[in-house]
């Protein structure tokens, strides 16, 4: 066969040899002409120095300041340079023993024989400059500035989190960690680490046969910047945020208070709480060990991972989602004789008027009247079965936010428990439960499971007459237009705006009813705010129960929502009540007074003396 | 018997020394780009040094199996293994393991295999298959276009992965459709667009557009030798665009520059077209439209560099054009890379001495960037050797491809060619800066099992072709 292009050949063969040679001169002019890529064939003229920038900072929503940074000294080692020293002399300036040393060495060379990694960390300013005159000596160590976190306030210690030393296995997973940096491992430190970290940079200097720097290699040009952390602006009120942790001494619980507009925490306690300050420095492992072993569980953020039933305050909801589904009105009445009778089930209920109509039930408190609500929801013909009308109910629920996370930028957030029609069917079989068998979900007991997060926004939905915004705890992150549209997006529930009114007079009048109209929550009244709320007492097994309120003020044009629980707390007016109205007295009027009621919680002590948390302050 | 005993006499063994070589320099660099003080043995398969032996081995069994199979095989079968392999990539889409988000991989308990990788030389048959059919024009569109999709369907298939390095590798068998007798004006055109992309993301518009202009005037008096009509042309040109500036500054339009030269040239096009059909003037059209494409190419290029690629796939090609300087962002790589390989010198800091590789300031270094190793610890000799060796390889493939009696195997040896020179070309390239940092293997050379299977076998069935050629035909 003839072939007429077979001087093609050349043309190919031409134009890979052709791009041959310019690689090859590219490669001659930087390798052999090019000095400044030659760093060094030894690897001792120059050295690698990583540059660590500072966290960014953390501010309040007004801008006071609540985290900063201070600067430490990690005395690093890099085993392959190391020679030998007078190890008698460098164990006296760190105040070291030689088996330290020795230890401290072996662990270097088990991390890497090329890599510098800690030797000892946080060196004091006044050791380093002791030992900064005598580092020629020391071949193979130098010293890394790095910062270190430090504290306005001891306040609010679980939203801001703690940042500590990555681990092996995220060292693996994230190609940016190096042994001996610093992660966020919880709250704000944990969910903005990225924006908080900025990035490392790599200075590369000059050092001579001592080890001592000469300046910086070629004027820096192969230096990489670091990049200085981002600083974030937090939803926190810082007075009310300290005056929170302050009722909440010596009691366990939580609040949570939220802007219901915005879906701003504008403050998070969980008590017992610690000084953030002890999880910094040296002294970190030392106390993390300790506030572990804690039995009252400091660390615990109650907050976001507490689950209790909601008890009371959650009567509200059924109230709505029975006006919702059209199987009560406002004027709808019930009578109650302590108590509520139907199919062989009894629920014990006070002692007070009756009947009553639906915003009076919930001033009252009533169960006999939300356990006949709650019966006409799941026994309401619409549906073909119970399990059909439970499994709406469970949607209106779930349009509340519970049962699930609420995707707030909080870690460690939980989901609380809503069941559902088939969880019952595995207990009782398909078709063998009744709208009785679950009545204890009418008054907010049972399987029901929530979190004091939810249960704030749950008010803040309450407040804002049928929505919400995520909760969140980053107001700006400086640089950024704005923060994620996630917590810009209005969440609607499944319930019409126009049957919110009747619940809330029914939270008012809870409040600030007559007296003798059976009022329940008449402690959290303040003079000239018109705080809506509810009381609410979560069973507990293993104790007393908690005591929970859930309120908001004002009632027209809500500014704070909040949820507060107090374990072992008793009746939910009794605690609860007193600490959310001091709350929304401090927030609204940054005044108090009643010296009276501040005293009454500040001198209760609710933590048995034998096991006080405290004694770490 | 007496098959397999030519069979031994006859392979090439210059070429399998050479392969020899590769792999054994590929698996000492991989050595000393992972090399692990706890784990001082090349030999220890808990690293990739140690596993990359494994595969070593099973890549030698491969290679004899490939060659005791009967040459005529390949050609029996070019499209059934190639039906296969499309097969295997549809198969990756639904069934991969999606690794750093790309779903190339299928896994098989402890090992993964990369079916892009050999549907390499699966295409190659094909292609050597379809193009060495007798009577078959190479410039009639139709077979041009049967050809394409050939090509077409595995990019396809490997872009959905996405994985664009690999789906880039298979535009190089443009070399093996030119060696068939593609029209040089088409392969040189192709050249010619790669070019002008590369220039269009370097320069304005306006800078491009008038060049473009300038251009086609130039090629004008090239084919007519007349400079009468090119002053014509050019007057017509001036007067129209002349103009249209003058009508824009009279009544305040708010053209611009670029608009009011689009404008020219889209109504002198029309002047053009009308006198040269009156005067008879032949290539006038031809030059037109193809200034018109050209105009079209750039501004739709741009559009799609600006709208259609992410910011990083923007970033690493700016980098590389030397558009955007950014050591500590997207051009960290590169930089790191070239430090590496500056860093050895002329003669290298010797083996295990890297200090750039050791301290993983280069990513992906015993795979992509395996070439840093070689620079920085064998330094220019080291390079210029694996330059060499490639070299020889790819020289040697072009001169056993030529001796070849039938086109099939004659077009697959440029397959062969073009494949392992593109992978060469690229990965080199990317690591001293001149090219954009695109994730394809050294061949024989980067750890991983899949590539080094997959080049054997694409470089072995050409051996055994090149073995047996004396087989059928005498």
């Amino acid at each position: 066969m003839k072939d007429f292009y077979s001087n093609r050949k050349y043309v190919i063969a031409g134009l890979f040899l052709f791009i041959s040679l310019i690689y090859i001169i590219r490669l001659f002019s930087l390798q052999v002409v090019n000095k400044s890529y030659r760093l060094s064939a030894s690897s001792n003229v120059s050295r690698s120095v990583t540059q660590y920038p500072a966290r960014g900072l953390i501010y309040d929503r007004n801008g006071e300041l609540l985290v900063s940074n201070e600067a430490v000294y990690d005395l690093m080692v890099v085993p392959n340079q190391l020679q030998k020293f007078d190890t008698a002399n460098f164990c006296t300036i760190l105040n070291i023993s030689i088996d330290d040393v020795r230890k401290k060495i072996k662990q270097a060379k088990d991390y890497s024989f090329y890599t510098a990694s800690p030797f000892l960390k946080q060196i004091s300013s006044k050791t380093y400059a002791v030992l900064q005159e005598k580092m020629y000596k020391f071949r193979g160590f130098f010293v890394q500035p790095r910062t270190l976190r430090k504290y306005t306030g001891e306040i609010a210690s679980h939203a801001l989190g703690y940042v500590s030393e990555v681990n092996e296995k995220t060292i693996k997973e994230n190609q940016y960690y190096r042994m001996g940096d610093y992660i966020g491992k919880s709250g704000i430190e944990k969910s903005y680490e990225d924006v908080l970290r900025g990035r490392k940079g790599v200075s590369i200097y000059m050092v001579d046969v001592h080890g001592r720097k000469m300046g910086s290699y070629k004027e820096g040009k192969h230096d990489i910047t670091a990049i200085v952390g981002v600083n974030i602006v937090t939803t926190l009120n810082t007075d009310l945020q300290e005056y929170g942790e302050l009722l909440m001494r010596n009691k366990i619980g939580s609040i949570v208070a939220i802007e219901p507009c915005t879906g701003e925490v504008l403050a998070l306690v969980s008590s017992p709480c610690y000084d953030p300050a002890l999880l910094i420095g040296r002294i970190r492992s030392e106390n993390f060990i300790k506030l572990q072993q804690d039995t009252l569980k400091p660390l615990f953020n109650r907050a976001l991972m507490a689950q209790y039933p909601p008890g009371s305050t959650f009567k509200p909801i059924n109230g709505l989602i029975g006006l919702q589904e059209k199987v009560i009105y406002p004027s709808t009445e019930y009578d109650c004789d302590q108590g509520f009778y139907g199919g062989g089930i009894f629920v014990g209920c006070h002692n007070h008027d009756s009947p009553l109509n639906l915003p009076r039930a919930i001033q009252n408190s009533c169960n006999t009247y939300f356990c006949n609500v709650f019966r006409n929801i799941l026994e309401n013909r619409r549906y073909g079965s119970v399990a059909e009308a439970f499994n709406s109910w469970r949607e209106y629920v779930m349009s509340f936010g519970f049962g699930s996370k609420l995707d707030s930028d909080f870690t460690n957030e939980l989901k609380g428990f809503v069941p559902e029609a088939s969880y019952y069917d595995k207990y009782y079989g398909k078709n063998g439960w009744r709208a009785m068998t679950l009545i204890s979900l009418a008054i907010g007991q049972g399987e029901l499971a929530t979190t004091p997060l939810q249960m704030a926004n749950m008010v803040t939905v309450i407040a804002n007459r049928g929505f919400y915004y995520i909760p969140h705890i980053v107001k700006s992150i400086e640089g950024q237009k704005d923060i994620y549209s996630l917590y810009k997006k209005k969440r609607k529930t499944k319930i019409d705006s126009s049957h919110f009114e009747v619940i809330i007079n029914g939270m008012d009048w809870a409040v600030n009813g007559e007296p003798g109209t059976g009022s329940t929550a008449r402690r959290a009244r303040i003079e000239g705010i018109t705080v809506c709320g509810k009381t609410g007492t979560a069973q507990n097994p293993h104790g007393e129960d908690h005591s929970i309120f859930i309120a908001f003020a004002p009632k027209n044009e809500p500014k704070i929502a909040l949820s507060v629980y107090v374990e072992n707390g008793g009746w939910g007016s009794t605690y609860a009540a007193p600490i959310a109205s001091l709350m929304i007295e401090k927030y609204l009027t940054d005044t108090l007074t009643r010296g009276w009621l501040e005293e009454f919680i500040l001198n209760t002590n609710l933590i048995d003396h034998e096991e006080k948390g405290n004694t770490l302050e | 018997m007496r098959r397999k005993v030519i069979l031994w006499n006859s392979i090439d063994w210059v070429t399998i020394l050479v392969y020899l070589i590769l792999v054994f320099l590929g698996w000492i660099n991989i050595f000393t780009a992972e090399y692990d003080e706890e784990h001082k043995s090349i030999l220890d398969i808990s690293q990739r040094y140690g596993k990359q032996i494994i595969w070593i081995g099973t890549t030698f069994l491969l290679a004899f199996l490939v060659v005791v199979i009967d040459s005529r095989f390949y050609h029996f079968f070019a499209y059934a293994i190639y039906g296969l392999l499309i097969f295997f990539l549809l198969a990756v889409l639904v069934f991969g393991r999606e690794i750093h988000g790309a779903r190339s991989w299928f896994e098989f308990g402890p090992i993964r295999i990369q079916p892009s990788e050999f549907v390499k030389f699966a295409t190659g048959l094909a292609l050597a298959k379809y193009l060495s059919a007798k009577h078959l024009n190479i410039n009639n569109i139709k077979s041009l276009a049967s050809a394409a999709i050939i090509v077409m369907v595995p990019v396809l298939l490997i872009s959905l992965q996405p994985d664009m390095g690999s789906a880039l590798v298979f535009f190089s068998l443009v070399l093996v459709l030119y060696r068939n007798g593609l029209s040089g004006s088409i392969f040189f055109a192709g050249i010619f667009v790669a070019i002008l992309s590369i220039l269009t993301l370097f320069f304005d518009k306006l800078i491009i557009t008038t060049s473009i202009i300038i251009v086609s005037f130039a090629v004008f008096w090239i084919v007519e030798r007349k400079m009468k009509y090119v002053i014509y042309a050019m007057a017509i040109f001036a007067v129209i665009s002349g103009s249209l500036y003058g009508l824009k500054e009279l009544f305040t339009f708010a053209l611009s520059i670029y608009f009011i030269l689009v404008m020219s040239v889209v109504l002198s096009g029309l002047v053009y077209l009308f006198l040269s059909y009156r005067r008879k003037i032949r290539n006038v059209s031809i030059i037109y439209f193809l200034l018109v494409g050209a105009l079209v190419f750039t501004f739709s290029e741009n559009y799609v560099f600006n709208n259609v690629l992410e910011p990083h796939q923007q970033k690493r090609i700016n980098i590389v054009l030397g558009i955007e300087f950014d050591p500590a962002g997207s051009g960290y790589n590169i930089n790191q890379s070239k430090i590496a390989i500056g860093s050895g010198g002329f003669s290298g800091k010797g083996f295990l001495k890297g200090t750039q590789t050791k301290f993983k300031f280069v990513p992906e270094q015993s795979t992509d960037f395996i070439f840093c190793t070689v620079g920085e610890e064998w330094g220019f000799i080291g390079t210029l050797t694996v330059i060499a060796l490639f070299s020889i390889l790819l020289i040697r493939i072009i001169k056993l491809a030529e001796r070849q009696r039938s086109a099939f195997e004659r077009l697959y040896g440029y397959v062969v060619f073009s494949i392992i020179s593109f992978h060469v070309v690229v990965n080199i390239g990317m690591t001293i800066g001149l090219f954009p940092v695109i994730g394809i293997p050294l061949p024989f050379f980067s750890y991983g099992g899949s590539s080094l299977w997959a080049f054997t076998i694409l470089l072995f069935i050409f051996l055994r072709m090149d073995a047996g050629r004396m087989e059928h035909f005498i």
